[in-house]
């Protein structure tokens, strides 16, 4: 009797210790979550999500350790706020094959533009391909060194007024064509007018005006908001360099090491100071170039695969209004 | 009457004879403690998320140091899941009584571990490392693990629980304070425990196993040692055990004498302030360091940790007993025996500081619940629940309380002691109210 109640608990007692390692293994095993923790300590697990053209992609988010966010490149959707500790969710739908970037959206750390992944969607019939842009970019087309210094030759006092300078170009054979704003640079409109007749601060204001001809005042309220979200935490709110983390990267810059010799140091360095004048010095295009490529081991990332053609162009020209009156 | 002797209510005594309401607490907390393993291990990896970190660090210390080591002394022990599976497997048996055969090496621990000092390296250590384990789930994890597993293995090697007795971390400070506490386990009449032949509640018999804990139930004076297993009562034969209630800190009046105890003591004591400082503190840069580990900020602080621990305090606390008595030369055992008076002062300490960080804390208790996992899950409807702070308008008011309540009782103690160490209890006294003062400061 006695033997037979200690084997009854013996059974029971391995029952529900069994019971209780396999409920939370296999719940945990059930159940995909991707978790988010700063770039230095892994970033995106996993960073790559499949998923098939046509079917909803419902996404499971935790973070690890700070809040991050979550957005897929040129899509428009609403960022995903990720706590530390708790889940949040999402569902996509693709409407067309092709390779998507993800990224965060909070200023998590110093690394937070690491954070990027890619979701796969794949349609049967075809093989996966890149969803972004794949037109030639006009960096590439215009022959373009992105990597060259670009100092500008001439620059204004004060600030040029725009609106002053619509008055001047208006009824005068001035060229204020998208193309021509694009592929030359401020400080080279400045010197294409120098025909015109006009004083250096005329010229000057006639360069802000051509730059607001090519701009609205919705895409600069875009290119605003854009530079405030993903830009101001390295270059600082008003672009002047002194972002939050500016001070780290340089220093992570200084400590790594890693600097390529040669006509440009490849290391992270100090954010750009973009009110300074040598700004003027770069074209709309060598701007643009810069943000869709990234600064190829300095620090500043790529944005060719989370901002649109139109985004890219209207934060292009939202740096130019630190240096331009409207 | 000083003493209330519970097992005189029938009601009780069947339910301390009978191994089985015990076999369900101690299997309920046995899935408790290895679902914490595994939810630290795979659960959220942030600390006040995972159930792991906030069952364990504040829930069940919650409990253990503001009601059960207090008003139970060791109950806590007796249905501690860490060494069931060891106690199982050495035994042979679940419910059975062990096997007259030896299962496995029954070696007895060395004389010269028979004692606390190995208890209090690894209290030690833990506190050391306490910033880490503390907030990263998967070290607690791994630490749960390796007790469960020590636990496990000791059994194999020694008689009797080799763990409980000489390594648990936790089960040295909780046998030093169970002097305090108002429950005891001890002997109805010595003279039936004289008599009785065979000792079976030491050795064992067919109705259960010899005392676990390597206490000879009848020459049992303190609770330091006795870990409210109470196989004892099952084991013997002449219905001599008894579980008593009496007034608080009565083993207090006759102080061990042993220099390993008085450590504890200074550890224990030395530990609550630093952990006031530095983990409810807002000296960010402390924290970092302990946190920091291995990194020369945490070599500093580690030296600092130890110097306050062995050196600072036992040094202060030994020219306060030398002070008490300058004629006589301060021995081991005068000095261990004056050091009685830190132990209700230690308690308190604990009791104080863990209010504030408890009561900072709880609402994590109610979020983790309803998600214990991390999976987004809401079981109770609380996994949202935002955390603040609780009763905080009452925790500084009853800090304090707990504190000079703290310091009074210590004074008694210092008062009570110093007649048998023949020392005046003044300085030790002021060096009460020293390090009373300073925790308050830390803490409020």
């Amino acid at each position: 009797m006695k033997r037979t109640s200690e084997q009854v608990t013996r059974l029971l007692v391995a029952i529900f210790l069994v019971g209780i390692v396999a409920f939370p293994v296999v719940a945990w095993a059930r159940t995909t979550l991707i978790h988010a923790s700063m770039a230095e300590t892994g970033g995106w697990s996993p960073d790559v999500i499949r998923g098939n053209l046509g079917q909803p992609l419902h996404l499971r988010f935790t973070s690890d350790d700070v809040m991050h966010g979550f957005a897929v490149g040129q899509m428009d959707m609403q960022a995903v706020d990720i706590e530390p500790g708790k889940v949040s969710e999402v569902t996509l739908s693709f409407d067309k094959p092709g390779i998507y970037t993800f990224y965060c959206t909070r200023w998590c750390g110093m690394n937070h533009w690491r954070m990027r992944g890619t979701i796969e969607i794949s349609d049967a019939s075809e093989a996966p391909t890149q969803g972004s842009n794949l037109e030639i970019p006009l960096f590439v087309s215009l022959g373009l060194n992105l990597d060259a210094p670009h100092p500008a030759e001439a620059w204004p006092a004060s600030k040029p007024s725009a609106q002053r300078g619509m008055e001047l170009i208006q009824g005068a054979d001035i060229d204020t064509y998208s193309s021509t704003y694009q592929s030359t640079s401020p400080a080279g409109m400045f010197e294409k007018l120098s025909t015109s007749g006009w004083s250096e601060s005329q010229r000057w204001d006639a360069v802000a005006a051509i730059w607001q001809t090519n701009t609205s005042t919705e895409g600069l309220a875009e290119g605003r908001r854009l530079f405030a979200q993903n830009c101001a935490a390295c270059h600082g709110e008003n672009g002047d360099g002194n972002g939050v983390f500016a001070g780290q990267l340089e220093a992570a810059g200084m400590a790594s090491g890693q600097g390529m010799a040669g006509s440009q140091d490849m290391r992270m360095t100090r954010p750009a100071d973009l009110t300074r004048p040598d700004l003027l010095g770069a074209s709309p295009a060598l701007l643009q170039g810069k943000l869709l490529r990234g600064g190829m081991g300095t620090g500043m990332p790529m944005w060719g695969s989370i901002f649109t053609d139109e985004q890219l162009w209207n934060l292009v020209a939202y740096l130019y209004s630190f240096h331009y009156e409207p | 009457m000083r003493k209330l002797e519970l097992t005189r209510s029938p009601f009780i005594k069947k339910a301390l004879k009978s191994r089985i309401p015990q076999l369900i607490v101690l299997v309920v907390m046995l899935t408790g403690f290895i679902f914490a393993i595994l939810a630290g291990s795979t659960g959220s990896r942030v600390g006040s998320q995972n159930f792991g970190i906030v069952f364990v660090w504040i829930a069940w210390w919650a409990v253990l140091i503001l009601v059960a080591v207090p008003f139970f002394g060791r109950g806590w022990c007796g249905v501690c899941p860490i060494p069931v599976v060891g106690d199982w497997l050495q035994r042979g048996a679940i419910l059975d009584p062990a096997a007259r055969k030896p299962k496995w090496l029954k070696l007895r621990v060395p004389g010269r571990l028979r004692n606390m000092w190995i208890q209090n390296l690894s209290f030690t250590l833990v506190a050391l490392f306490s910033s880490v384990i503390l907030t990263i789930p998967l070290v607690t994890s791994v630490v749960l693990a390796a007790m469960l597993f020590l636990a496990i293995g000791l059994s194999m090697i020694f008689e009797r629980r080799a763990f409980c007795r000489y390594l648990c971390p936790v089960g040295g400070f909780i046998g030093l304070y169970s002097q305090t506490s108002p429950l005891e386990l001890r002997i109805k009449e010595k003279k039936v425990c004289a008599r009785c032949e065979g000792k079976p509640c030491y050795n064992g018999s067919d109705l259960g196993s010899g005392c676990p804990w390597d206490v000879f139930p009848g020459g049992l004076s303190k609770n330091t040692y006795c870990g409210l297993c109470l196989e004892c009562i099952r084991t013997c034969p002449h219905d001599n055990i008894a579980v008593n209630l009496r007034p608080f800190s009565e083993d207090l009046a006759s102080p061990s004498g042993k220099l390993d105890e008085a450590f504890k003591a200074f550890i224990m004591l030395a530990a609550a302030m630093i952990y006031a400082f530095v983990l409810m503190g807002s000296n960010g840069a402390v924290k970092l360091a302990a946190f920091s580990i291995f990194s020369p900020e945490w070599f500093l602080y580690a030296a600092s940790f130890l110097t306050v621990m062995f050196i600072l305090l036992p040094g202060t606390f030994w020219l306060a007993v030398q002070a008490g008595n300058y004629k006589l030369p301060v021995t081991g055992k005068r000095f261990a025996s004056a050091s009685t008076a830190l132990i209700p002062l230690g308690l308190m300490f604990w009791v104080a500081f863990s209010l504030s960080f408890v009561m900072t804390n709880a609402t994590y208790i109610a979020a983790v619940l309803s998600d214990p996992l991390g999976l987004g899950w809401n079981l109770f409807g609380t996994a949202a629940i935002t955390w603040q702070p609780l009763f905080t308008a009452w925790v500084l008011p009853a800090q304090t309380l707990v504190l000079v309540g703290g310091l009074f009782w210590s004074a008694r103690t210092a008062w009570k002691t110093s007649q048998q160490v023949n020392i005046n209890p003044i300085p030790v006294i002021g060096l009460c109210l020293l390090v009373t003062v300073l925790m308050l400061g830390l803490l409020l």
